[in-house]
C-alpha cells in the first residue's frame, strides 16, 4: 500500500462521518477508486465492503477507471441547454467519439455531462480542465478541444 | 489611497477576470504606483464580466466593464495615471440593472475583499454576533428573528423564526446547526456567489443561529464543485477563530461554536434535509420519513436545525437594523429580499437582489432589460426542477410565496431563467424531468419509476411519435407522483410539466398532432435545407458536416441529405450567406422530390 493512502486511512480513521471524506481524498490522490482501495476504506471505517461501494455509486463525484488526461464537462444546466448545449454533445460526439461517461480510446479526454457550472450568463459552457469556456457553438468547441489535444 | 477591486468570482474568473487582475498586478508593479489592488466577490452585473472597481481618496466610485487586458491597459493610462475616467468603459450606478435592486444580502459581495476578515469587520461585520451573545437571551433572537417575518430562502419558505423555536424546545445535551450549501438547481448560482463574495457573513449567521437553539457544533454542507467557496470558507472559518469570533467562549461569553466544511460528492437529494444528514453521515443520500424531524432528531440522533445560506446571510443584517425595519421591506407575508440568479435569453443577466413584492416584468424588463435581440418572450422559468414555467400573461405576478406558488411554479431557491421564441417549452419540461429522473434516488416507487414513465412519454412527443391521449396519461401520472413520493424532490418533480401542460398546451398538441415544433429545437421534427437562391457554392457547410450530408461542388448550389443529417447545426452555424434554413412540420414537396429521386438512383 503506498504511504500517501496509508497515511490518509490513518488520519480519518477515528473521525466520525469520515466515510466520504476518504473516498473524495483517495480519488483526489490516484484519480479515481479501485475495489482495493475500497476494500481498505472499509477494513479503517469498520463497514463492510458493499456499503462502501455502495456509497460511492450513489454520489455522481466517484469514478471507477482512470480518467483521460483532459476532462471535459459539457454544462447542461438551464441556461445553457436553452442556450444550444445539446449541440454541443453532438459536437464532442463527432469530434471525439464518445458519449458523456465515456473516455477517448487514447486516453486524451474523458467526457462528462454536469448539471449546472454557474456560470449562466456565458452560456453554453464547458469546463476542460480547470478552464471554462463560454458563449461556445459546435464550431467554437472543437477548436478548444482540438487545441487541448495538441502536444 | 486610490483602490482598485477585480471581481473574483467563479463567473468573473470564467469571464477573464484573472487576466485582468494580472495586468493590474503587474502595471501598477512596474509604474510603481500607490495604488492597492484587491479582489472581492461577484459585483453582481455577469453579463458585462470582468468588472473592476475604481475607488478615489475623494470617495469617488468607478465601475468598469467588460474588460481584457487592452483596456484595463487604458484604465490605467488614463484613470490611474491620467485622472480621468474612461467614460465608454463605464457602467454608471443609475444603470437600470443596479439602480432597480435592493441590497441586503449581497450588500458586501462585490464591494469587500471576502479573504479578509478585516474588510467584514469594517462593514460591521460580527457586530450581530456580538450584541446576541452578550446583550440577549437565546429566547430574544428568536423572537426577534420571528418578528422580522424571514422565511426559508431555500425554496419552501418556512418561518426561520419558528424553526429555530422548535429545535430549541428539544432538550438535549448535543445539537446540530447545519449550513445547506447544496446548491443543485441547475441555473442556480446564489449560494455560491455568497459564499464566494462575503463567507463571514454567512458564518455569522450560522453562529447566531447556533447560539438561539443551543447548538455547539456545525457543519456546512457545500458543493464539492464549488472549489472557490470551499477556499474562502475554510480561510474565513480559521480567521474567525483566531479572533474568538468562533471557537470556545466566543467574545469572552459562555457560548462556544465550531464549523466543519464538508464537502458534497454530488447528489441532488442531498438538499432535502434528511437526505443531507444521511450524507454527513456518510451514507447514501436517501431522505428518510418525517416524523422525527430534524429538530427533534437529526444529525447523529441529536436535534438539528438546518438553514438554507441566503437565510443564514440575512440574519446579522436582521439584528443590526431591528426586526421591525427589515419587516417594512417586501409584502405582508412575504419579508425582505430575495436573491435570484437571472439567466436565459435575457439581455442583462446575473446575480440580483429585489425586494419581495416586485414584479416578474420589472425584473425582466427593468432589471433584465428584456430579451435577448429583441425577440418574443415565452416564459419565465422559477424554481428550476420542482418549479414552473410562467407565461407572458403572468408576468405582472407578484415575486412573493404565495403568488408564485399560486402559478403553480414555487418561489425556488433563486433560478429565474428566461426564455424566449426559440425555446420548446414541450422540450424544457422533458430536460427537467430527466435530470430530476436521473437524480431521484430511488427509493419511492413513483418518483423512481413514476418519473421514468413520464418521462418516456414527453421523449416520445418530441420525437413527434406522441398520441393525445398521452396528455391525460401525464397529468394522471404527475399527480401520483407528487401525492406518493417521501420528499420534496418526488413531490415537485412534476411542476415542470404541470405548468407547461396548463400554460402552453398548444405546444404539445402542435409536436403531436401536426409533427411540428415552432421553436425549431426538437431535433426529429426538424429540418436543414439549402435556400438555392442563396447559396454561394462556397463549400463551408460541406466543410463542416460531420456526417457527409452537406454536399456539392465548388461554386455551385449545395444539397443537405436528409437521411444522413444528424441535425447538428453546424451548417447553420458556419453558414455566412444565411442560405440554410430550418423547417418543421410537413415536409416541403422538394424534399420529398429529393427522397423519392435519392430511391430511384439506389
Amino acid at each position: 500500500m503506498d504511504k500517501g493512502f496509508d497515511e490518509l486511512l490513518q488520519h480519518w480513521k477515528s473521525q466520525k462521518g469520515n466515510v466520504i471524506p476518504l473516498l473524495q481524498k483517495t480519488q483526489e490522490l490516484k484519480g479515481y477508486l479501485d475495489r482495493e482501495d475500497m476494500e481498505a476504506i472499509a477494513e479503517v471505517t469498520g463497514k463492510s465492503p458493499a456499503e462502501i461501494y455502495g456509497v460511492a455509486t450513489f454520489y455522481a463525484q466517484f469514478r471507477f477507471q482512470p480518467p483521460g488526461k483532459h476532462t471535459l464537462k459539457v454544462c447542461h444546466g438551464t441556461a445553457c441547454h436553452v442556450s444550444g448545449a445539446e449541440a454541443l454533445d453532438l459536437a464532442v460526439k463527432t469530434e471525439l467519439g464518445v458519449e458523456p461517461g465515456e473516455t477517448t480510446e487514447d486516453g486524451e479526454f474523458s467526457v462528462e455531462r454536469v448539471a449546472c457550472l454557474g456560470c449562466c450568463s456565458l452560456a453554453p459552457v464547458v469546463m476542460l480542465d480547470q478552464e471554462v469556456h463560454g458563449r461556445l457553438t459546435g464550431d467554437k468547441l472543437k477548436k478548444v478541444i482540438r487545441k487541448a489535444g495538441t502536444p | 489611497m486610490t483602490e482598485v477591486f477585480v471581481g473574483m468570482g467563479s463567473c468573473g474568473i470564467a469571464a477573464g477576470a484573472r487576466e485582468v487582475y494580472n495586468t493590474l498586478q503587474q502595471e501598477l508593479s512596474i509604474r510603481n504606483l500607490p495604488i492597492s489592488l484587491s479582489v472581492t466577490g461577484c459585483i453582481g452585473a455577469c453579463h458585462r464580466e470582468p468588472q473592476i472597481e475604481v475607488r478615489t481618496e475623494d470617495g469617488g466610485r468607478f465601475l468598469y466593464g467588460e474588460l481584457d487586458s487592452e483596456k484595463t491597459l487604458k484604465v490605467i493610462e488614463e484613470h490611474l495615471v491620467g485622472g480621468k475616467a474612461i467614460a465608454e468603459y463605464l457602467i454608471p450606478f443609475d444603470y437600470p440593472y443596479l439602480a432597480n435592486q435592493k441590497k441586503i444580502v449581497l450588500a458586501n459581495s462585490g464591494v469587500i475583499n471576502p479573504e479578509s476578515i478585516e474588510d467584514y469587520l469594517a462593514a460591521d461585520g460580527y457586530t450581530a454576533l456580538r450584541k446576541a451573545v452578550t446583550r440577549m437571551s437565546p429566547e430574544q433572537v428568536i423572537q426577534e428573528i420571528k418578528a422580522s417575518g424571514l422565511r426559508g430562502r431555500g425554496g419552501a419558505g418556512f418561518p426561520t423564526g419558528l424553526k429555530w423555536s422548535l429545535a430549541r424546545a428539544n432538550a438535549g445535551a448535543k445539537k446540530y446547526m447545519v449550513c445547506n450549501a447544496d446548491e443543485g438547481d441547475p441555473g442556480a448560482f446564489m449560494d455560491r456567489s455568497l459564499l464566494e463574495g462575503d463567507p463571514h457573513a454567512v458564518l455569522e449567521g450560522m453562529a447566531i443561529g447556533a447560539y438561539a437553539i443551543g447548538a455547539d457544533e456545525g457543519y456546512l454542507y457545500v458543493r464539492a464543485e464549488y472549489p472557490l467557496a470551499i477556499r474562502r470558507l475554510q480561510l474565513a472559518i480559521s480567521q474567525a477563530e483566531e479572533r474568538n469570533l468562533l471557537g470556545s467562549q466566543i467574545m469572552g461569553s459562555e457560548f462556544s461554536f465550531e464549523i466543519h466544511v464538508k464537502e458534497g460528492a454530488g447528489a441532488f437529494v442531498c438538499g432535502e434535509e434528511t437526505a443531507l444528514m444521511a450524507s454527513i453521515e456518510g451514507k447514501r443520500g436517501m431522505p428518510h420519513i418525517r416524523p422525527p424531524f430534524p429538530a427533534e432528531k437529526g444529525l447523529w440522533g441529536a436535534p438539528t436545525n438546518i438553514n438554507n445560506v441566503e437565510t443564514l446571510g440575512n440574519i446579522a443584517p436582521i439584528l443590526r437594523m431591528g426586526a421591525s425595519a427589515y419587516a417594512a421591506i417586501g409584502t405582508e407575508k412575504s419579508k425582505g429580499t430575495k436573491v435570484f440568479a437571472l439567466a436565459g435569453k435575457i439581455k442583462q443577466g446575473g446575480m440580483i437582489e429585489v425586494p419581495m413584492g416586485i414584479t416578474l416584468r420589472e425584473v425582466v424588463y427593468e432589471i433584465g432589460g428584456g430579451i435577448q435581440g429583441d425577440k418574443k418572450f415565452r416564459a419565465v422559468q422559477l424554481g428550476g426542477p420542482s418549479g414552473g414555467c410562467i407565461p407572458e400573461s403572468l408576468l405582472d405576478v407578484q415575486v412573493d410565496y404565495d403568488s408564485v406558488t399560486a402559478t403553480g411554479a414555487i418561489m425556488g431557491s433563486g433560478g429565474m431563467v428566461v426564455m424566449d421564441e426559440t425555446t420548446c417549452m414541450v422540450d424544457v419540461a422533458r430536460y427537467f424531468l430527466s435530470f430530476t429522473q436521473s437524480e431521484s434516488c430511488g427509493k419511492c416507487t413513483f418518483c423512481r419509476m413514476g418519473t421514468k414513465r413520464m418521462l418516456e412519454i414527453l421523449e416520445r412527443i418530441t420525437r413527434g411519435e406522441g398520441k393525445m391521449s398521452d396528455l391525460e396519461q401525464l397529468e394522471e401520472l404527475a399527480h401520483k407522483v407528487k401525492q406518493s413520493s417521501l420528499c420534496g424532490l418526488g413531490q415537485t418533480a412534476p411542476n415542470p410539466v404541470l405548468t407547461t401542460l396548463k400554460y402552453f398546451r398548444e405546444e404539445y398538441i402542435e409536436h403531436i398532432q401536426n409533427k411540428r415544433c415552432q421553436a425549431l429545437h426538437c431535433r426529429e421534427l426538424i429540418r436543414f435545407r439549402v435556400i438555392e437562391e442563396a447559396c454561394t457554392g462556397c463549400t463551408l457547410c460541406a466543410r463542416v458536416c460531420p456526417t457527409q450530408a452537406a454536399t456539392g461542388e465548388r461554386k455551385a448550389v449545395h444539397h443537405i441529405e436528409q437521411t444522413l443529417c444528424i441535425k447538428c447545426g453546424l451548417c447553420y452555424e458556419a453558414c455566412r450567406f444565411d442560405a440554410i434554413e430550418i423547417t418543421t412540420g410537413v415536409a416541403p414537396a422538394d424534399v420529398d422530390a429529393e427522397a423519392a429521386a435519392t430511391e430511384v438512383e439506389a
